[in-house]
Order: C-alpha cells, then structure tokens, then sequence
C-alpha cells in the first residue's frame, strides 16, 4: 500500500483512497505472475533493448527552419504571448 | 450485380476506376451509405470528414488520364487516432489528448497524400494502444460487425471493425503487442505488423517506443502490400527506420517447396480447440498446395508474457511522462492551492485524464524501473527477450515462415476480460513475441468457429522479409474464401 503511494508520486499521479487499494491488489497478482522470469536463467546473457542492430545516426549540422511558435503554441493549455504559461513553480 | 464497392478490396477498385466503370466518389458514396447504416452500431470511428473527403474524391474525378495517378490515388482511408493527422483532431481515445488538433502529418500520413488516396476519419482504438478489446477508449467500445455483443479486437479494434463492415477500404493500425494482428483475427479482416524499424514512427502517439511498429490493415493480402509499399521505408525523421530497400516483386503464391514451422508450444493446452482447429486445417491446405509443414519449438513462448509486461509498461511511463498539462491536452481547471501548484497541477492532470488501464501501466513500468528493481525486473526481461529471439532465430534455420494461431480464442463478449487485466494480457500471448524479437507478422482470416466467429492465422517471418509471408498468405487466400465472407447485418 505505502509502495503503490510512493509509485504513484513517482508517476505524478494523484490517486484516490480506492485507486490505491485497486492498484494495489492488481499490481500485486500481475508481479506475482511476472515472478516466472526467474525461472530462467539468464547467465552470460546479454540484453535486448532494441530487436535490431542500430547504429548511430548522423546528419549534417547546418541550420534549418524551426517550427512555428504559433503552431507549437497552438495546443497550449494556458499561453502568454509565445510562451507556455505554468502555475508557479518557485514557493 | 456486383458486390457492394464498400466490400471491395482496393487492387479491384483500381481496376474498375481505370476502365472508367466507376468514379472516386462512387467509392466515397458506397461508404457514406454503410456508415450512416452501421457506425451508431459498429462506433468504429472517433472523428469523420466524409465531406471533405467526398470533396477531394470528386476532385479526382475531373482528372481524365486517370493513368497518370499514383497507383492507390483515390482510396478511402481509415487511420488510428494514435497517428497524428495536420489539422485532423488525433484523440489518442484519451481524455487527456481529447482535443489535440496536431500542428502536422506523420511520416505516413504525408506518403498517404503524396499518393492522393482519401483520408475518410480516424479510428477507435484502447486508449494509448494498451488493450486488446478497443474497451479501454475514453470514446466508448467498438462492437465487432460479426456479433456486436462481441469485441473487435485492439488496440486498433476500429480500423478492424471498419475495413469488415464496409465502413473503409483500407486502414492503417499500430502494433506494440498484436494490436493489428489480434483485431485482425477477430474481425477476419488482413492485417501485416511490419519488421521493426521498416515503417517510420514519426508522428505515431509513443507507447512502447522499441515495440512500436505502424502498419496496414485490409480486406486482402494484395492490399496490405500495396499500403506496405506506400508507406514503407527510410526516413530521417525516425532514426530507427530502415535504409533496406521495400519488396517491389509482384506476389505469385509461389508455395511449392516452401517449409511452414508450427511452434509445438503454440498448440498446447488452453487454447481453443477450435482455434487448433483451424491452424491445423490451414496446415493441411498449405500441404495440399506443395508446401512442407513440420513442427518447430519456440521453447521461451510462455515467458513472452512477464518479458512484455515488464518492457511494455516500462517504456510507457517514460514516454507519458509527456503529459504534464503544460505544452498540450487536457489541464485541470481549478487548484486548491495547497502544497506546490505545479505538482498539483500536473498529478491531478494527469489523474483525471488518463483511464484506469493507461495508469495501471504507468504505475507498473515506473515501479520496475525504480531503484532497487530495475536489475531484477527491467533488465531481466531484457535478457529473457534475448532468448525469445534466439529461439527465432534457431527455428528461421529450419523453416522459411511460421504458421501460428493469432490469439488463443475467437472474439470474446464485452465486458468479459475488462475487470482482470491479468486475463487480458495473457490473451496477447501468441503475437507478444514477434513484436519483442523485431519480426514481421501478418494475421488473415484462417476460419470461422461452429457460431460463424472469425478465427486467424498467423505467418511469422524472418527479419526484413515480408515477402515470403505476404506470398504464401497471397497464396492461401488464392486457395480459400474466408477472406471473402461478410458478416450479415441483420
């Protein structure tokens, strides 16, 4: 319970007394199944974090037009003039 | 009298507008038709433009050297609201991108148009992508046409829905854990989950970014290859797409010598005997038409699960943490004005915009990449996909492609897996491996169960090469009618 509070700072969710306890039983089965991983052994395994080979990719550094501030503004929950307005961050 | 044009798939449609038998907007008005028809029913779609639409249709149909037009120009299109569209509300089926209006086109969507085909609406989907019932939509379910107390399918259960009801032509899906595959064999409909990195994801809403894969969705093999070849191939935009040339070779279903392998553990115990059924039937005709059939074994098929939902979730509470109420979607209105307002700001955005289903995953991946589990959890599953993989790549040296069922039970009833995710992820278990080992895979209509559900089949193929799977799908389809059969309307 004190861990699905702690993870859900950590995600920024603001989760009701009844999420809590939800998310609590659900998580606690779906890890209970993931356990099987340890079943296998994986020594000397390396990991997989991209199914193919990549490789870095360059490009030429010259300058290129950006994107509009209007259309990158044009989502804006709260704007002001061309920036994004924010309720206030510093106490 | 010819079949309805809605039902038709868009190599056939291509012909009759090039002999002049037919106009742009005759194909536009057949598909206004049905979804003023079915769609209150089906509620495959989250935004329609059939005026504009129909108007870019009798554009075309101006044109006198309909020739000179790229192949597909004209085409009706349906895309999955988790690719962003210019101009076009792209939803994401989330309260939390419920008016996002994108400031511009995926990569795909721009190929769409240089080829002039029709954008009609974009589709229902699980929100974000993470489901396989298209029940977790902020928009409400999609029904599936052959039973609409039955699910579609998902996550792009509405691409599925609409291609089978006659609400399209074609469609374009994403596929993270079967999320074309699975919709595809529930609603018996084609669907192609491309090798990783062929199509670009520029412009596809991220979920699971090294999952991840947009591809085409059907009425016929021949269809899925030519959207394949349309929206395929490098892009500098996304610098995990491939520089390796798209297939131009006409497909001949050419199966003769060919080695189809069924993965024993493919078949076992709590699979629908039905289901076993017709991958085994399928078997029998692809051996009927000159190819070899022999079972193989992908010996870490029952980890593929755990290893999903642990690298799955993990990417995904990464790449939300987007969703912060700042630059775009939904903000909460009022603050209460304790603790610090932009914490506030952005757990209560997030709270009330994203559904359960979407924070049971943020909350899962977080946990396993925080201190103290990462090695445990995140990386162990690493490591186990790397045997998934190399189970691959040892059954690739005894056959040409994989035959396999797609999901282990025809379409269920709504509301019937919802209350237990575990239920629902495990039904994800036969294409949860292509998508960690990077591989294509496509899902056509295999059968139909005793009630008339529609069963798939699905070919899995080595890496880069659609080819072979799209030819001996091609030649299946050649041999059987499933793909031809449309569900009754009442």
């Amino acid at each position: 319970m004190d861990e699905v509070k702690h993870i859900a700072l950590l995600s920024r969710l603001k989760l009701t007394p009844e999420e809590i306890d939800l998310y609590s039983k659900q998580l606690e089965r779906i890890l209970e199944y993931i356990e099987k991983l340890k079943e296998v052994n994986t020594e000397n395994v390396p990991p997989t974090f991209y199914p193919i080979p990549l490789e870095n990719v360059w490009r030429e550094d010259k300058v290129t037009r950006p994107f509009p501030v209007d259309k990158t503004l044009s989502n804006a929950p709260e704007r002001s003039k061309t920036y994004f307005k924010v309720p206030r961050i510093i106490e | 009298m010819r079949e309805e044009l809605c039902h038709q798939p868009a190599h056939v449609l291509r012909e009759l507008l090039i002999k002049g038998e037919i106009n742009y907007s005759d194909i536009l008005s057949s598909l206004i038709k049905t979804i003023e028809e079915k769609e209150k029913d089906i509620h495959a779609f989250i935004t329609l433009r059939l005026e504009e639409a129909m108007e870019e249709a009798k554009e075309l149909d101006k044109i006198k050297e309909r020739e000179s037009l790229p192949y597909l120009a004209g085409i009706p299109i349906a895309i999955k609201d988790n690719i962003c569209t210019e101009g076009i509300l792209t939803t994401c089926a989330s309260k939390i991108l419920a008016n996002f209006i994108p400031p511009y086109d995926a990569t795909v969507i721009e190929r769409i148009k240089k080829e002039k085909m029709v954008i009609i609406g974009k589709t229902n989907l699980d929100e974000f992508a993470m489901g396989s019932s298209t029940e977790n939509s902020a928009f409400g379910p999609t029904k599936n046409p052959w039973d609409l107390k039955r699910v579609p399918g998902g996550s792009s259960g509405g691409s599925a829905a609409a291609l089978i009801g006659g609400e399209t032509i074609l469609a374009l899906g994403s596929d993270t854990g079967g999320s074309i595959r699975q919709p595809a064999s529930f609603c018996s409909i084609t669907g192609l989950k491309p090798t990783y990195g062929r199509v670009s994801r520029y412009g596809l809403v991220a979920f699971a970014s090294s999952l991840d894969q947009i591809g085409p969705m059907g009425k016929d093999v021949e269809d899925v290859y030519l959207l394949l070849k349309i929206i395929g191939g490098k892009d500098s935009r996304d610098s995990t797409s491939l520089p390796h040339p798209l297939p131009q070779e006409a497909l001949k279903g050419s199966i003769k010598g060919k080695v189809l392998g069924i993965p024993k553990e493919y078949l076992k115990e709590g699979v629908d005997e039905e289901v076993i059924k017709v991958v085994n039937k399928a078997g029998e005709i692809f051996k009927k038409m000159g190819a070899e059939v022999k079972e193989i074994t992908l010996p870490h098929t029952e980890y593929s699960v755990a290893c999903y939902y642990i690298i799955a979730p993990s990417e995904a509470s990464s790449n939300l943490a987007r969703y912060d109420g700042v630059q775009y979607g939904y903000r909460v209105k009022e603050l209460s004005g304790e603790g610090n307002p932009i914490v506030e700001m952005m757990e209560r955005t997030r709270d009330e915009g994203f559904g359960s289903e979407v924070k049971r995953r943020i909350m899962l991946g977080t946990f396993a990449l925080s201190r103290g589990y990462f090695e445990a959890y995140y990386l162990k599953a690493q490591k186990v996909r790397s045997l998934i993989k190399n189970d691959f790549e040892e059954a690739f040296k005894e056959c040409d492609c994989i035959l396999a069922p797609v999901s282990p039970t025809p379409p269920f009833k709504i509301g019937e897996k919802i209350a237990d995710p575990l239920k629902m992820y495990l039904s994800d278990i036969f294409t949860i491996p292509a998508n960690l080992a990077g591989l294509p895979s496509l899902s056509l209509p295999g059968g139909f169960t005793q009630n008339g559900l529609p069963v798939g089949i699905q070919l899995i193929g080595k890496p880069l090469d659609e080819y072979t799977i799209l030819d001996v799908g091609f030649a299946f389809q050649k041999e059987t009618d499933f793909h031809k059969r449309r569900p009754v309307w009442r």
